[in-house]
């Protein structure tokens, strides 16, 4: 029998649950049918939705010149949530990534990261263009 | 000096500012937005977790993907925009509002408009705010800083780090350091209970097995030329137990105690200020006391949801263009705060069309119930599952709910009472 508190909205339930078998749980102290969805999935496959930073490059010298503004860092996500067990591998090979400039928003940056399925995304365009 | 002419001049090209400007746009009326960073987006472009477009874009999205989306939207619309000018000041020149501004690549800039719209966010309360006793080491940022600096400009503050305040900011940053390498050893919370939400409880401390001390004052900083520990005392009953004080040795504080309108420009213009919201007073079309200055976003009242800002803005912008045209409500009636309503946005209404009005509830409660009331009589009443401080609420109020019942005008004294029971 274990605790936890459903954040699928700010109601904020009490869960209990019991654990039948390596696959199955049961859940009470949900008012609503999302508590034992999110219950099942928090215990069962816990996934979060990664977002993160990788190294900007390439940003060429006279577009540098030309903007007062260079930006160091690329934000990224992954394009669903993601298995929390592999969350520390892809920080790792996030950290290590070097993109190269310009870049678009939702362009695949990792394709198929960790063999999970999901890919890599960027979360800003960074065009290198005149400033306003 | 580099002269400009608009028919409206928003102040802040974050969320908000943008929302207005292209509502303004779209309705006819030139625009230019003046952003004191280089690019446009405002605080979206630090926020890099997920989490914000569920209700604008009905999907998640990270700060910035948010933010170039309603960029391009504004873009599309016509929307002018001075990037890199921070607006010094708004005057009265002559039946026009004139915005001065500077920019290391314009000298000064002088912006002539009808009307402008305030746009220009919060900003975080910092040490000076909530009076810490100690020394005056390095390491002591508010998390809002610490964001921009990991998110953007790609440095990390430091390595140990204790959180003061469990606002939202702060747990995002807990989390964030997190993945970046660094030991977060807790989180320090004066109330009984997380101002976060608990879905950032969660996902940002439970995940990482972070500490966090409710009902604990952090009552010394301690540390010569960098941060070297914080002393925390728990309270119980309302008393600081100094006996019970304990110190978490760290070389980094991050505080996140809250964010406050950035009012500075509009109080110089003689823009009044609510002190309920630290923002302006604001009429049903959202417009202060000064004619043809409007206000929309943060720099109004802080709000939970980028959502929320974009959605006011759009109505900022639509009545700023209305004013333009010369339209005007034939009356409006007051707004008061009944039970358990710490402030209502706008302060008025025009009971001739629909009104959207944003409060707080000051209690948190279960099944709870929205009422609207004029001379004691129930206008309308709305339940709710759940409500809490650190969540807004909204109601709508139109022509029905605000006619009087014998059809009689409703006087210009009538009080439109909201209360939470």
């Amino acid at each position: 029998m274990s605790e936890m508190i459903c954040i699928t909205c700010p109601l904020g339930c009490h869960l209990s649950i019991q654990r039948i078998s390596e696959t199955e749980i049961s859940v009470t102290g949900n008012r609503c049918s999302r508590g034992e969805t999110y219950a099942k999935e928090e215990l069962l496959f816990p996934k979060r939705v990664v977002t993160t930073t990788c190294r900007a490059v390439g940003l060429p010298a006279g577009a540098q010149a030309a903007s007062l503004y260079a930006p160091r860092r690329v934000p990224v996500r992954t394009a669903d949530a993601f298995p929390k067990e592999k969350i520390p591998e892809l920080l790792k090979l996030a950290a290590n990534l070097e993109v190269t400039l310009p870049v678009r928003r939702g362009e695949v940056l990792v394709r198929d990261a960790l063999g999970t399925g999901i890919d890599l995304v960027a979360t800003r365009t960074i065009s290198c263009g005149e400033p306003s | 000096m580099k002269q400009l002419k608009f028919d409206a001049a928003v102040i802040g090209g974050g969320a908000a500012g943008m929302s207005a400007a292209a509502e303004l746009r779209s309705r006819g009326c030139s625009a230019l937005v003046i952003e004191r960073e280089e690019e446009l987006g405002g605080i979206l472009m630090q926020c890099i977790h997920n989490g914000f477009g569920l209700i604008e874009f009905n999907e998640e999205l990270s700060g910035p993907e948010f933010a170039q989306k309603i960029e391009e939207r504004a873009v599309a619309s016509g929307i002018e925009a001075l990037c890199g000018t921070t607006v010094l000041e708004i005057r009265q020149e002559g039946g026009f509002h004139v915005v001065y501004g500077v920019s290391s690549r314009h000298g000064v800039v002088r912006v002539e408009a009808k009307a402008v719209v305030l746009a220009m966010g919060c900003r975080e309360r910092n040490r000076g705010n909530i009076r810490i006793p100690g020394s005056r080491p390095s390491g002591v940022y508010t998390a809002g800083l610490a964001q921009r600096l990991v998110n953007i400009d790609g440095y990390i503050p430091g390595k140990d780090v204790v959180i003061i305040g469990s606002g939202d900011i702060g747990l995002i940053m807990a989390r964030r350091l997190s993945w970046s390498g660094c030991k977060i050893h807790g989180v320090v919370e004066i109330l009984p209970y997380p101002s976060g939400l608990t879905r950032n409880i969660v996902q940002c401390l439970e995940d990482f097995g972070i500490p966090l001390y409710l009902s604990h004052l952090t009552t010394n900083i301690r540390g010569k030329d960098r941060v070297q520990g914080v002393e925390i005392t728990p309270v119980e009953n309302g008393a600081v137990r100094y006996d019970k004080s304990f110190e978490i040795p760290c070389d980094t504080v991050l505080l996140s105690v809250g964010l406050v309108p950035e009012n500075e420009l509009s109080r110089n213009l003689g823009v009044e200020i609510n002190p309920a919201t630290n923002g302006p007073w604001v009429d049903s079309r959202l417009m202060t006391n000064i004619p043809g200055v409007f206000a929309c976003g943060n720099v109004l009242h802080v709000h939970d949801l980028v959502d929320y800002v974009a959605e006011e803005a759009r109505r900022a912008g639509a009545f700023a263009a209305d004013w333009l045209a010369g339209a005007s409500p034939q009356r409006e009636l007051r707004l008061k705060t009944g039970s358990n309503v710490r402030y209502l946005n706008p302060s008025k209404v025009d009971p001739d069309r629909e009104n959207k009005i944003y409060l707080r509830s000051m209690v948190v409660k279960n099944g709870a119930v929205l009422e609207a009331r004029i001379d004691g009589r129930v206008v309308k009443s709305i339940k709710k599952a759940h409500v809490q401080p650190s969540e807004m609420l909204f109601l709508t109020l139109g022509p029905k709910d605000l006619a009087e019942p014998d059809q009689r005008t409703a006087s210009q004294s009538a009080q439109v009472e909201i209360a939470i029971v």
